[in-house]
């Protein structure tokens, strides 16, 4: 058993300068297995002209493999929901429904969280290209958009996550605002 | 001959003269105003004004289909450029980013103008300091990235009021950067015509430059396999004026080709053909004339209705030449011509009923009619005996007549089974009462299925607006109007709030009136103060003041433009949107204010009397078009049974007067009663859409069928119907349902409805005449 896992270690140190027992395929796999459930979200705006960050709290409820709802509680309540394609924010009164499937841009954009959540390698690598950092405990993974399009609106995101549980995801905007968005799982889904 | 001859002759000649003058400067036309009431009501008057120019008569919606999506958006994107530029185009619209950088561009310059939330509280410490935490608030939401660029300089959010109180209703789809319909097989754009919707050349002409368009366009990009479909207002005025015009030419042609034949196979000589014609000639003339000098135009439909004034008008001289033939122009004077005298009587009391018709087309039909059956017995009374000199039929129709007699005699077996039929046919028609006639104005329209179809799938494709309800204020000039429609913007908000209406359209929201314009800047602070105050407001929030100078300068610049006008939105699409909505006219300014209805599809009844109780006190009108359309439909329905009621109640007064015996008005009448009932009956059996048109051709039924009825009633009066005179009955009579039975063939329905009433209607009329004579 000792011996084992010492084999085992031995052959992960041989191969972590690649990453081969650790890459986007496995990541991809063990997302796809995560089927859903809720969490809880901070989400941190800088942007240039605030002198401090804008922040919202809520729920974020993730259902596989492509209907996700938002509960932004403060500051200010408001619902958004992505079903497939359309996207729906619900703020007071207003409604505003969005069908993405005429978005390219901003679809893509929404793929990359979507894509993540999911385990869908083939969607993210469509639009971006895929790095990898990190353990199967503490990874990393950046998206950087392939698209002059999609650079247009973000430059970089950056995911990081525990196993199949995603943690934050960053987005650097194109004007070099971001925000960050940090994930806590709820106990008891 | 005495002098009277070339006298008659003479004025004759010189009517046709004038005649052919005025029919040559008339003005034709074949819009919607044949349809439209003469005398509206209010609410009509709005239907009215909305069908001749409202927005949405000049809507034209465009489909792209074949090619692929990226052709197709290709193809869209070109068309939009190329109609742009044309003046004949108030707005081209598909979707394309870029397309409304001027309109974003004139509500944000003007947005503390146009905003309602400016009030001299917003622009407190207080005020300031929870519009801009507000506008923090909203950048945490995925919706803020749209505002933040602008967030420094519009700090309060004036632009998200200004596009909050906007509600474009339900986008259509996207493709390749245009709009698509549902499916995403075409591309979709949509056009405002300049030309309003009741000039039928400006429509045709903008149509065409569509078509020359999408052709260049398909030239310049190579691409093949792709075809337009336009559909709106505008094209049905197009096809029904085509479809008018060509059947115009069609019916009379027939029409008159068959009753040439009939008259050539009878006469056998051309003199007598082209003699024959000549009242004809005058009467048709003569119908136009009128109708020109009394209404100013002369709606197509009316000269379609030629052809049956030419089959009723060639009956006089088919008279005069038959009846003529032994007795001489003397005898026939002395024995006929009362008759057919007492005959054009019953014709004009029956076309004169129309002339008091609210409905324009209806009283068109009529005084057309009336004035040539009228012309045409003058002229044959007067002119054509002096024409013909001496000339008179050598043909002996007397073994014709003789077999007629003869069929006469056999027919009186009849009587019962007609009248058992007429008795099912009674009954038939009294189950049926209530779903007999078709309720809807629609039933007129001269559209075929396909070109309905069309309209409903681009309508459905593109999120066409439906302006079914709306708001209508009037007043003496601009400013009133604008300022009564903030009041009544103000009210309708509280319905928004509530969800009674989803969302409403004024043109008060990119033109206010001067009033509240003047009060909006008011409420802006001079520079300095603004600074202090936000100083205040400021302290402690993460946008710090000193990031606002783009803001304060901006209020500074607008406290200089305090007043824009409609010249001040001249290269937007709003100019277009408010020109739409604010109508000066005679009377002063009219202002509508589109309604939205709450949620689902376009057609979704909207709570009309909840707006009504919100308006109350005020002058505003709220008005349902398709309410006010179905009421259009109903006063004209029944107005035409008043109006048959009378006619035939004047036919009736008019033979008794004349024939001062019950028992020979009876006799007179039965036949002509029991012909409406069978051809009633026999439409409806036939699944014929019963409409007021077939109701009036009821009372034409009774008009014309009367003269034959008349000859028998003399005829028995002198005991005996002589082998001529019915020949001539039968002749006429056929020319008569050849004239009315063509336009049974039309495929406008107006035309097509008395023709197929009147036709068979003229032939059972003599049938049944012949059958019920007393022997």
């Amino acid at each position: 058993m000792i011996r084992k896992l010492f084999v085992g270690f031995f052959l992960a140190l041989l191969t972590l300068p690649a990453l081969g027992a650790f890459d986007v395929g496995q990541l991809m796999s063990d997302l796809a297995g995560n089927k859903g459930g809720r969490v809880k979200f901070i989400e941190k705006k800088y942007i240039s002209f605030l002198d401090r960050p804008v922040v919202s709290t809520g729920e974020m409820t993730y259902t596989a493999p492509d209907r996700l709802e938002k509960r932004t509680v403060t500051p200010k309540p408001e619902i958004l929901l992505l079903d497939r394609d359309m996207l729906s924010i619900v703020r007071e009164k207003q409604r505003l429904s969005i069908n993405l499937a005429n978005q390219p841009e901003a679809l893509a954009f929404i793929d990359s969280i979507r894509g993540t959540l999911a385990g869908n390698r083939a969607a993210l690598e469509k639009n971006y290209l895929l790095h990898l950092a990190g353990s199967f405990d503490n990874w990393t993974l950046t998206l950087l958009p392939s698209d002059q399009k999609i650079a247009a609106l973000v430059q970089r995101i950056v995911v990081t996550g525990s196993g199949s549980q995603v943690r934050s995801i960053e987005y650097l905007q194109a004007d070099g605002d971001r925000s960050v968005l940090s994930i806590e799982p709820l106990e008891g889904k | 001959m005495n002098s009277a001859v070339p006298r008659a002759v003479l004025i004759w000649l010189l009517a046709m003269l004038t005649g052919v003058v005025i029919v040559w400067n008339s003005r034709f036309a074949a819009d919607m105003s044949f349809f439209l009431p003469a005398h509206p009501s209010a609410g009509q008057q709005v239907l009215v004004n909305q069908i001749k120019e409202g927005v949405v008569s000049r809507l034209l919606m465009i489909a792209i289909v074949g090619g692929d999506a990226d052709q197709r958006a290709t193809l869209s994107r070109d068309l939009r450029r190329r109609l742009e530029s044309d003046e004949r185009f108030a707005s081209v619209q598909n979707g394309e980013a870029g397309s409304h950088d001027a309109d974003r561009e004139f509500l944000f310059k003007h947005r503390y103008l146009l905003s309602p939330a400016v009030t001299p509280a917003r622009f407190t410490v207080d005020g300031l300091r929870s519009a801009i935490a507000n506008s923090i608030d909203l950048l945490a939401s995925p919706a803020g990235f749209v505002l933040k660029p602008l967030l420094t300089r519009d700090p309060t959010g004036e632009l998200v009021e200004v596009l909050g109180s906007l509600n474009a209703g339900s986008q259509p789809d996207m493709r390749g950067g245009v709009w698509a319909s549902r499916d995403g097989e075409r591309a979709m754009l949509l056009l405002q015509t300049g030309a309003l919707g009741s000039d039928t050349d400006g429509q045709e002409a903008a149509i065409k430059e569509i078509r020359d368009a999408f052709a260049a366009s398909v030239e310049t990009a190579g691409i093949s396999g792709t075809s337009i479909e336009i559909s709106g207002p505008g094209v049905f005025a197009v096809n029904a004026r085509a479809l008018i015009k060509g059947e115009v030419t069609r019916l009379s042609l027939i029409s008159s080709l068959a009753i040439i034949c009939v008259l050539f196979f009878v006469y056998r000589s051309p003199r007598l053909l082209t003699l024959g014609l000549l009242p004809v000639v005058s009467g048709v003339l003569a119908g136009i004339v009128a109708v020109s000098l009394a209404y100013g135009t002369v709606f197509g439909i009316t000269v379609g209705f030629g052809s049956a004034l030419i089959g009723e008008a060639v009956d006089y001289s088919i008279y005069y030449f038959v009846q003529s033939a032994r007795k001489g122009y003397a005898g026939w004077r002395e024995r006929f011509w009362p008759t057919i005298r007492l005959g054009v009587l019953t014709s004009v009391c029956g076309f004169g009923a129309l002339l008091f018709s609210g409905f324009p087309g209806l009283a068109q039909l009529g005084l057309y009619s009336l004035s040539g059956v009228l012309a045409a017995a003058i002229v044959t009374r007067f002119v054509l005996p002096e024409l013909a000199g001496g000339v008179t039929m050598a043909r002996d129709l007397s073994p014709l007549g003789k077999t007629v007699a003869k069929g006469i005699r056999a027919a009186h077996a009849l009587r019962w089974p007609v009248l058992l039929l007429a008795a099912l046919a009674a009954a038939h028609l009294l189950v049926h009462r209530t779903s007999l006639w078709y309720p809807d104005l629609s039933v007129l329209s001269t559209a075929t299925a396909e070109e309905s179809a069309l309209d409903m799938r681009l309508r459905g494709d593109i999120a066409a607006p439906d302006a079914r309800y709306m708001v209508v204020i009037n007043a003496a000039d601009r400013e009133a109007a604008l300022q009564a429609a903030e009041v009544a913007g103000d009210k309708l908000d509280r319905l928004v709030a509530a969800g009674t209406i989803a969302s409403y359209d004024t043109p008060a929201r990119f033109l206010p009136s001067a009033a509240r314009q003047q009060a909006r800047c008011a409420s802006l602070p001079a520079s300095e103060e603004l600074r202090l105050r936000l100083q205040t407001a400021q302290a402690g929030s993460p946008l710090a003041a000193e990031r606002l100078a783009g803001f304060i300068d901006d209020v500074a610049a607008s406290r200089t433009q305090c007043a824009i006008s409609r010249d001040s939105l001249a290269g937007t699409g709003l100019a277009f949107l408010v020109d739409a909505l604010v109508q000066a006219h005679s009377g002063g300014v009219s202002v509508l204010m589109p309604l939205h209805p709450a949620a689902g599809e376009a057609g979704q009844p909207l709570a009309i009397d909840a707006v009504r109780d919100a308006l109350a006190g005020t002058d505003a009108l709220v008005i349902d078009l398709k309410a006010e359309l179905d009421q259009l439909y109903r006063d004209y329905l029944r107005e035409a049974i008043l109006l048959s009621m009378g006619g035939l109640l004047a036919i009736v007064l008019l033979l008794a007067a004349t024939l001062r015996s019950p028992g020979r008005l009876v006799a007179v009448m039965l036949p002509l009663v029991l012909s409406v009932l069978l051809v009633i009956a026999g439409l409806s059996l036939l699944g014929e859409r019963l409409h007021l048109l077939h109701l009036v051709g009821m009372l034409l039924i009774v008009a014309v069928g009367s003269n034959y009825a008349l000859f028998f009633d003399r005829a028995n009066d002198q005991h005996r119907l002589d082998a001529e005179t019915l020949a001539s009955m039968l002749i006429a009579n056929l020319t008569t349902a050849i004239g009315f039975g063509t336009l049974a063939l039309s495929k406008v329905p107006v035309l097509h409805a008395v023709g197929v009433t009147v036709g068979p209607g003229a032939i059972l009329a003599l049938l049944l005449t012949a059958i019920f004579v007393r022997s």
